[in-house]
């Protein structure tokens, strides 16, 4: 697969650390929400580093919408988080992955489990999902560390049928939350029409420990482990 | 590779994902699902779950079963390299 010239032609600050980026790619066709791309960026030495990011959203070809979560000391997402602006011209490489996708004709319940900024290809899907107007039962279970690192809760908290979400916050929770901040647990995870016996769908991404946690605390529920897709991400 | 077993808690390790972009140079087909067999301990899964560790030159993929090392992938200046000797057989997925 080829790599395809990218220009930067939006940039939006979602948290603090958090970026919305949209390029405009042309011959990038055919992505489906839960793909990735790889970004290339290469210094005036010749200098290249190369880092895959998952697809915000979907169904606009010729078009890129990433969703970047700054890593301290990264080689990679400190440009795309503070210095890349309309204009600017890198490399991207996709789509890519055929595994972590959902599909939109699918009708099967789907659970997703994100950590941190794990929610960026859950994002697609939803969007995916309320785009076409497809019904299929979708349950978002969300762990940030707090308030302020949640990424588009706005959108997330919008009321859609057959949708429901859940935030678990792990170092500070917002004022007057019912739980003090704590870790995700098998509670986040069972709810009626979600379980294994409901032929669910169940996808994960997050940074490693968090989606091991999360996949154990699955499997230890009953669902197969063919049925839970994993996604983890490493840094920088 | 210095040892056949990575470490245990690793907090570092990815998977077959990680690798679709670079393996997209070598292979025609999609590799998250594409279909690996480990010589080692015979565990046939599809390549999205091996387990992947990152590194400037490329990444090495290992089974998620027993740690053995399936594919060693180097991207080199005159083109991507997979060594697949730890992979009995890699199978394209369904079209």
């Amino acid at each position: 697969m080829s790599w395809h010239v990218a220009t930067v032609v939006g940039a939006r600050p979602l948290t603090g650390t958090a970026r919305a980026l949209t390029l405009a790619v042309p011959g990038f066709v055919g992505a489906l929400p839960g793909q990735h791309v790889d970004v290339r960026l290469t210094a005036p030495d010749g200098y290249q580093a190369t880092r895959a990011y998952s697809l915000a959203e979907t169904g606009h070809d010729e078009r890129v919408d990433l969703v970047v979560d700054e890593v301290p000391d990264g080689e990679v997402s400190p440009y795309l988080v503070r210095d890349a602006r309309p204009g600017d011209q890198l490399e991207v490489r996709g789509p890519l992955g055929g595994y972590f996708v959902w599909h939109d004709a699918d009708t099967a319940p789907v659970l997703l489990v994100a950590g941190g900024s794990g929610v960026v290809p859950f994002l697609a899907m939803l969007r995916a999902r309320r785009s076409t107007g497809r019904r299929a039962p979708f349950r978002l279970v969300c762990s940030v560390r707090a308030p302020a690192d949640a990424i588009e809760r706005g959108e997330v908290d919008t009321p859609d049928r057959g949708f429901d979400v859940r935030w678990v916050f792990t170092r500070e929770a917002p004022p007057g939350w019912p739980t003090p901040p704590r870790r995700i647990t098998t509670d986040d995870l069972a709810a009626p029409g979600f379980g294994p016996d409901d032929g669910t769908d169940v996808f994960v991404c997050g940074p490693t420990g968090f989606v091991e946690a999360a996949a154990g605390l699955l499997t230890a529920l009953g669902h197969p482990p063919d049925r839970v897709r994993t996604e983890r991400f490493g840094g920088a | 590779m210095s040892s056949p077993a990575a470490p245990a808690a690793d907090r570092t390790a990815l998977d077959g994902s990680a690798l679709a972009g670079t393996l997209s140079e070598v292979y025609a087909f999609e590799t998250t699902r594409a279909v690996v067999r480990c010589s080692s301990c015979g565990h046939t899964d599809v390549l999205a779950r091996t387990t992947v560790h990152l590194s400037a030159m490329g990444g090495v993929v290992r089974c998620a079963t027993c740690a053995a090392v399936l594919l060693v992938v180097v991207e080199r200046p005159d083109g991507v390299r997979v060594s697949a000797s730890g992979a009995a057989w890699v199978q394209a997925p369904p079209r």
